[in-house]
Order: structure tokens, then sequence, then C-alpha cells
């Protein structure tokens, strides 16, 4: 059964009186992938940055409305920001892997969290380096710079790194469009596998893409949401006609 | 007509190339004058710091441990005016690399954008004092306050006069430290920050580590500026050339010797050649400091490449 | 449904929330208190030094044991070596920035010219002050002397050694200001000049120079206001404990007598005169009005000259964005 994660509810943001997404409501499922689509600068980013506040730290901010996950009012005065952060993790466009060994870089969350047991801090390494299926590409080189890795290995190590903090949504922020397609194609196929046990939430550029992935998919256009339904929907029979023309590619 | 164009064209090259080389040339010379300079200082300085090695000897200047030119039996032991400069300029490096650091973090990191425009220039202004006015606080406002504070016997003393290079060292550092924690792209901090990691760990964890060599570099170049430093540790070290570890006494730096002795030494007495080897060996210092803080920052920027 | 989120969401946040709290506002702390004291710093000298700022202070002649009169010739002292040094710096300066960007290419002449700027610019300010005292005034001036048959006329510290040995001082600061200036005039300029027809000196001269004035201006400033804040170089080159007299000569031109610097003579410098007041004086008490004054000009002085430095900075950078930005 399909249930709901994240209830958006007529959410407005604003950046210093430029409005960038206007009355948006959604309800995202649990363990589903949810694509957003939709043409540069239709308010993509900033819904999905509204979802783990990472909007809060650009200057000028204000937002309308309310976001609940599982229920619980993520900008109530309550909440406390880190936390949330901790539970929604976020994959950027661009690989940001610190300089550090690949190692460092996946323990780097936990120990600052607070785990000091090397054994539990191994077993975290590993965990997650299975889990994003990188764990035979980089087990011998622990040690080695995260950044000698090539540019696919590393975005995948960029997820793997998100999912350290055990985190119950996962966002995603146009993680291939940087990559050729053989690593897109292992970054898709890690999606399948995650999605069993995350919610996850991903922008892309790449209509196929959206197509392939994903299980449901909103469109939005000038920071308003056109519309949002089950990807075969959408795909096959949009409701309506600018999402028609949108995916047609005669416009956008 | 054809004929007339192509003959004045070829005058009007031949005659502007024998101009642009002239005047390539021109400025090239004047480019040189600072190598000219530097090897000028360099070769004059140890012509005669030899002249003090081979009329004084090499020994001398480092063992006995006194600093007496002027004596009956005089001694020119470069040792208590090491340690007099150390004594100094290690503290205020301590001292304003702490608050330094600091201040840069605060401006790159948590200052806002109005905050830091006031800021910014304030401290450049009043990085621009001249020491000596600083030297002349220390002199008639800070050793009374201090002798107060620490009951020291003598009212002029190494601290006092760290403190007073601190104030001139702290704003090269911050503004150094600045500039290389402003280089680290801002995709890290969001990184951190995405796995829940709060401002004061980022910070910590991942801007400070990125920008490490930056921030080092700052440390290095400061203490080569307090070492190098004349004015202040001439007014508020107490100028005794004392061997002591001790910062509440006064001692006296390489700078503040030549200084105070320059102006009535004999020209081509010992005591004249001694004061040019000991501002030679101040020399080889700097230079190697401000070498190893350049090599730093030359493979700061390296990693910064890579990064992005 | 699962209830992690709702029972993470709500732990109370441990210890390290409130640590970040107080870390970051130790840090504001920490950075108020340094500016504070620079702010104390400054204060404490206008408080204490406005009160001796009269005419009389700043023209008139310091008096027997410098507790009475005024700083008149300190701060033409000042002027006149600070004025030399510049006749002697700036050009030396502009010209090899103009070298420096314009014409070498990466040789290694041109490696060596930056490497030396550097390295000059490293030196510390009292080993320049030894180096101008042995070779300026012992070499030099000796030099001259025994060419010349002038006796002890150039070998002795003068109001010219002190301007020279500033120059070295300070030429690599014009010389890093001009060539940052040089290098961020749009390269679109220079294109726009040569394909025009125009030979490289003449855009230098009639579009880059023009261009990169408020630029090479600030770098002018800054040498001009660090060589008047210098003290170290000067003290054994020609500034003086007490000189009534200003340090000038007489163009004799029959009918009228023209004032000239005597760049042989000796002179008062502001800075120095600081020093001698704070540490030479037989009574520090009775002259500490006069400390803070001649302090408090001194640092205006120099304040008043960073802060155009910087203004002219901020002009200039704005311009070249424009430019920049409406290509």
């Amino acid at each position: 059964m399909k249930e709901v994660k994240i209830k958006i509810k007529n959410l407005s943001v604003y950046f210093n009186y430029i409005q960038a997404l206007n009355d948006v409501s959604l309800e995202i499922f649990e363990n589903k992938v949810t694509c957003l689509i939709g043409p540069s600068g239709c308010g993509k980013t900033s819904l999905l940055r509204s979802l783990n506040r990472m909007n809060d730290m650009i200057y000028g901010f204000r937002m309308n409305g309310e976001i609940l996950i599982d229920d619980i009012d993520i900008y109530n005065k309550e909440i406390d920001v880190v936390n949330l952060r901790r539970l929604v993790g976020m994959v950027f466009q661009q690989s940001n892997l610190f300089p550090k060994s690949i190692y460092d870089n996946l323990i780097f969350a936990p120990k600052i969290l607070g785990i000091k047991d090397k054994n539990e801090l191994e077993e975290i390494t590993e965990r997650v380096c299975m889990q994003t299926s990188i764990w035979n590409e980089v087990k011998d080189r622990l040690n080695e710079s995260a950044l000698n890795l090539s540019a696919g290995q590393q975005q995948r190590l960029c997820i793997a790194r998100a999912l350290t903090v055990n985190p119950d949504i996962l966002l995603m922020d146009e993680p291939s469009s940087s990559l050729d397609p053989v690593s897109t194609s292992k970054i898709e196929e890690l999606l399948f596998d995650l999605k069993r046990n995350y919610t996850i939430l991903i922008v892309t550029h790449n209509m196929q893409q959206a197509a392939r992935i994903s299980d449901y998919t909103a469109y939005l256009y000038l920071g308003q949401l056109v519309e949002y339904d089950k990807t075969t929907k959408i795909f096959t029979n949009p409701a309506n006609k600018q999402t028609e023309d949108f995916l047609t590619g005669r416009f956008g | 007509m054809k004929k007339y164009h192509s003959s004045y064209a070829k005058k009007r090259t031949f005659k502007s190339a024998l101009v642009e080389k002239t005047v390539k040339y021109f400025f090239f010379l004047n480019g040189m004058i600072s190598v000219l300079f530097l090897l000028l200082i360099i070769l004059f300085l140890f012509k005669e710091a030899i002249s003090a090695i081979s009329g004084i000897g090499i020994a001398e200047f480092f063992k006995n441990v006194q600093w007496y030119p002027t004596s009956d039996a005089p001694r020119y032991s470069i040792i208590p005016l090491l340690y007099g400069t150390l004594l100094t300029a290690i503290p205020a490096t301590i001292i304003s690399s702490f608050l330094g650091i600091i201040l840069g973090v605060y401006l790159s990191e948590i200052a806002s954008g109005r905050t830091r425009e006031i800021i910014k220039p304030f401290i450049e202004i009043f990085a621009g004092l001249p020491t000596v006015v600083i030297g002349f606080l220390i002199l008639a406002v800070g050793s009374t306050f201090f002798q107060e504070l620490f009951n020291t016997g003598t009212r002029l003393n190494a601290l006092l006069a760290a403190f007073g290079l601190s104030i001139i060292l702290i704003p090269t550092i911050s503004s150094l430290t600045e500039d290389a924690l402003r280089a680290v792209p801002d995709n890290l901090r969001m990184a951190s920050y995405s796995l829940g990691i709060n401002k004061f760990s980022t910070i910590r964890n991942v801007v400070i580590p990125a920008a490490i060599s930056g921030v080092s570099a700052g440390i290095i170049l400061g203490f080569g500026r307090a070492i190098g430093e004349t004015m202040i540790v001439l007014m508020a070290s107490g100028n005794a050339a004392e061997l002591t570890l001790n910062l509440l006494h006064s001692v006296r730096t390489i700078t503040a010797t030549i200084a105070g002795e320059l102006g009535e030494v004999a020209y081509g007495s010992p005591h004249y050649y001694s004061l040019f080897f000991i501002g030679t060996f101040l020399l080889i210092i700097t230079f190697v400091i401000n070498l190893i803080s350049e090599l730093i920052i030359a493979r700061m920027r390296k990693k910064l490449k890579k990064m992005n | 449904m699962n209830n992690r989120f709702k029972e993470n969401i709500k732990k109370k946040s441990s210890s390290d929330s409130i640590i970040d709290k107080i870390m970051i506002n130790a840090i504001r702390l920490f950075s108020f208190i340094v500016i504070i004291i620079f702010i104390l710093i400054l204060g404490k000298i206008f408080y204490e030094g406005i009160g001796v700022i009269n005419w009389n202070f700043l023209t008139g002649i310091p008096k027997s044991d410098i507790s009475k009169g005024g700083i008149g010739p300190a701060i033409f002292g000042t002027m006149a070596v600070s004025l030399i040094m510049l006749i002697l710096a700036v050009p030396v300066g502009i010209f090899s920035a103009i070298y420096i960007n314009e014409f070498a290419k990466d040789t290694f002449w041109l490696r060596l010219i930056r490497a030396s700027v550097n390295s000059l610019a490293g030196v510390p300010s009292i080993v320049i002050g030894l180096f101008g005292f042995g070779f300026f005034v012992l070499f030099v001036g000796k030099s001259i002397d025994s060419i010349l048959q002038t006796g002890m006329f150039f070998g002795q510290p003068a109001i010219i050694w002190a301007s020279a040995t500033l120059a070295v001082l300070v030429l690599p600061t014009i010389i890093v200001t001009t060539t940052e200036a040089l290098n961020s005039i749009p390269l679109t300029f220079r294109q726009a000049s040569l394909g025009l027809g125009a030979s490289k000196w003449q855009t230098i001269r009639y579009v880059i120079l023009p261009q990169a004035r408020p630029g090479i201006l600030t770098g002018v400033i800054l040498a001009l206001s660090r060589s008047i804040g210098e003290t170290a170089p000067i003290m054994f080159l020609g500034s003086a404990f007490f000189l009534p007299n200003l340090p000038l000569a007489y163009l004799d031109l029959s009918f009228i007598q023209i004032p000239i610097i005597n760049p042989a003579d000796q002179f008062m410098h502001l800075a120095y005169h600081i020093f001698i007041l704070s540490t030479q004086s037989s009574n520090p008490t009775l002259t500490e009005p006069f400390q803070y004054g001649t302090t408090l000009v001194l640092v205006v002085i120099t304040l008043l000259l960073n802060l155009t430095a910087i203004i002219f900075r901020f002009r200039f950078r704005k311009i070249n964005e424009v430019v920049k930005r409406n290509q």
C-alpha cells in the first residue's frame, strides 16, 4: 500500500521579492521515486531545497504554506534544522566530496555525530557502499583521495555519503546531469534498489530518465504545479495540454 | 598609387618597429631595477657580513652568549638577540593567530554582507597604521596598565612587545585567513550542511581543513613580519640583551639592536660589521620564512584547482 | 508508516546544537573584542591628541626641550622626504609594471623580475635601512664626494638618501598595485586599439594608462602612506632630533630667491619625532600631550591616505565591472 510521506500544502517561496514557487500543493508517497520536471527556473530546485530547509541559508528567503513530513510540520519552531537534514538527505548536481580519503568522506558525518567505535564506523562504510553498489570498486582503496575517483564513482560515493546518516528521504538535484551514459545508468539502477528503503525525490532535465526511473512525476512551470500524477499516466496521457507540449519537446 | 601605398607602409613599419623596440627595452630596464636592488642588498649585506666573519670570527657570534659590542672586551654573540627576537615573535604569533583566525572566520563565514563591508575596510585602514604609533601607545598606556596587571618588575618586557606586535599581525593574519576560507568552494559547505552537520562543525571539519594551507601561510607570514618588525620591539621590549626565557624580562631583538646601535657606530669598526652580520642573519631568516609561505600558497592553489 | 521520522525529528538535539551556538557566538564575541580594541586605540589617540592641535602646533618650531612649540619642521621634513621618494620610485614602479603586464611573456626575465619584486617586498624595513646607510650614504655618497672633491657633503645622512632608501622600500608596493590595475583592464580595450592600427606603445599611452589611472593612483597613495609611517629605516639616514631650520636651499636668480628642498640637508620627521618624544624626552609626563598630538597628526595623515586609496580602488573596480558587464 502506498502511504503519503510528504505533504506540501500551498507552498510559496520567495527570494527577495522574487517568487520562486507559487501555491504548490502535492503529496509524495513513501518508498517511491518522484520526479520533478519542468523548464529551467521553474522552481524545481527551490521545491527540493525547501524539503531539507537548505533554502534557509539563502539571504532573503521567505515562505508561506506548510510542509509536513510524516504529519510533522518541518518549519515549526520546535524543529531542529540539523535533525531534519539528517533525516532528509541530499545529493547535489556536482559531486561535492571533501578533499579527504574515501573512508574519511564516509565516516565524516557519523564521526561528528558521535560514533567513535571503529568497528561501527567500518560497518557503516561497508553498508552504504553495498547499498550504492560501489563496494567492489572502492574496498581496496578506501584510504585514497576521493577526488581520484571517476566522476560517476564520485557521484555514487556522494549518494553513499548521504546514506551514512540514515535518512528517510533522499533529495537528488540532477544527480547525473554531468555524467556519461554508462555512469548515468548505474545511478538509475541504484535508484530502483534504494527506493525499497527510502523515499526519493529527484529533479531531472532528462525526460527519458524521468520516464525510466520514476513512479510519480510532477511538472512545474513558472513556480506553479501544472500536473502531478503517476509517471505512466503523465507520459502517455497527460491531462494538461501544457504538460504534453513540454514532454513532446514543443517547448521548454 | 599602389606603389606609393606599399612604400609608405614599409617606411612606417620600419620606423615604428624601431620605436616599439626602444620602448620595450626602456620598460625592461625599469623592470630590472628591482632585480638590481635585490642583488645589491644581498651582495652588500653579505660583503659586510663576510668582513665581520673575517674580522671577528664566525665562532664569536655563536658562543659566549653575550652581546656587549662597546665594552673593553667586546662580545658579539647573536644568541641573546635571537632569544629576544623569538621571545617576542613567537608569543605574538600565537596571540595574533588565535585572534586573527577567529576574525577571519567571522568575516568569511559568519558576518552578514553589510557587516563585512564595514569591518573589512576598517581593518584594512587600521593595518596601515605606522608601527611607531603602536609602539608609542604601548609605551604610554600599555606598559603601566600591564605592570599593574602582571605586577612585573620591569615596565618593558618581551610579553608587552608581543602584545604590541599582535596588534599589527592580527590584520595580516585575518585577511589571509579570510581569503583562504572564501576560496573554499561553497558546495563543500553544502555537502556538510546537507548531512545535518551544524555550522561550527562545518567550519571546523570542512572549511578550515580545506583552507589549511592558506591559513598556515598567513601564520608563517605573520611570524616573518614579527621577526622583521623594529619600532614596536625597540620601544616596548626594554632592550636588555639578556639570555632569558622569561617573558616578563626585558629582551633585545635583532632589529632593535640594529636600529639602536647603527647611528652611533664607527664606520669600519668590528661593531659596524657585526651589525651587518646580524642584519644578514635576519635577511636569511625572513627569506626562508617567506619562501615557505609562498610554497604553501602555491600548493593550496593547485589543490583548489583540483577541487573545482 | 514507520515512526522513525517522528521519533528522530523530535529528538532533543543533543548537546552539539548548543555547543554550536556557543562556539559561533564565541567567534562573534572575540571578533568584536578585537574590533573594539582597534577602535579604542584610535579613540585614545584622538581623545588625547586633539587638545594640542592648533595652528601654532602644526606650523610652529619646536622649542628647547621639545615640550613647547610645534611640529612644523617635522611635517615639512616628512613631506620633503616623501616627495623626493615619490619622484624616485613612482616612474620606475609604473614602468616596471607596464613591462610586467604589457610586454613580458612568460620568460626567464619575467619570472626573475616577479620573484625579485616579491622578495624585495619581504625584506624587513630595518634591513633596507641598513642597506641604505651602508650603500647610499657610505658607498655612493662617499664615492661622489671623492670624485667631486666635495669633502663630507654627500657622504653623510641626508634627505636624498632617506628618500632613496624609502623608494627601494615602497617600490614593490607600487609595482604590485600597478600591475594589478593594468591587469584588470578588459582585454577588449587593447584589442580595439590594436585593431584600429595603433601600435603597442600608442595603446599603452592613450588607452591603457588613462584607463588605469585610478588603480595606479591607489598604488602611489599606498606607497606614500607606507613611507610616511616607516620609522626604522630613516633613523640613521638623516632624521634629526631637533632642527629648527627647514631643510631649504635658495635658488638665487639675483632678483628673486626661490626656496627649494635641499636634498643634502638633514630633516625632522613625524614618525621619528614620535619615537624621540616618547623615548628620549627628559620629562615624559610634560611632553605627553605633545606626543599624542604628534601621533594624532601622523595617524590622521596615514588614515586619510589609506582611506583615499580604498575609495579609489573601490571605484576603479566598479568601473571595470560595469565595462565588463556591458560587453
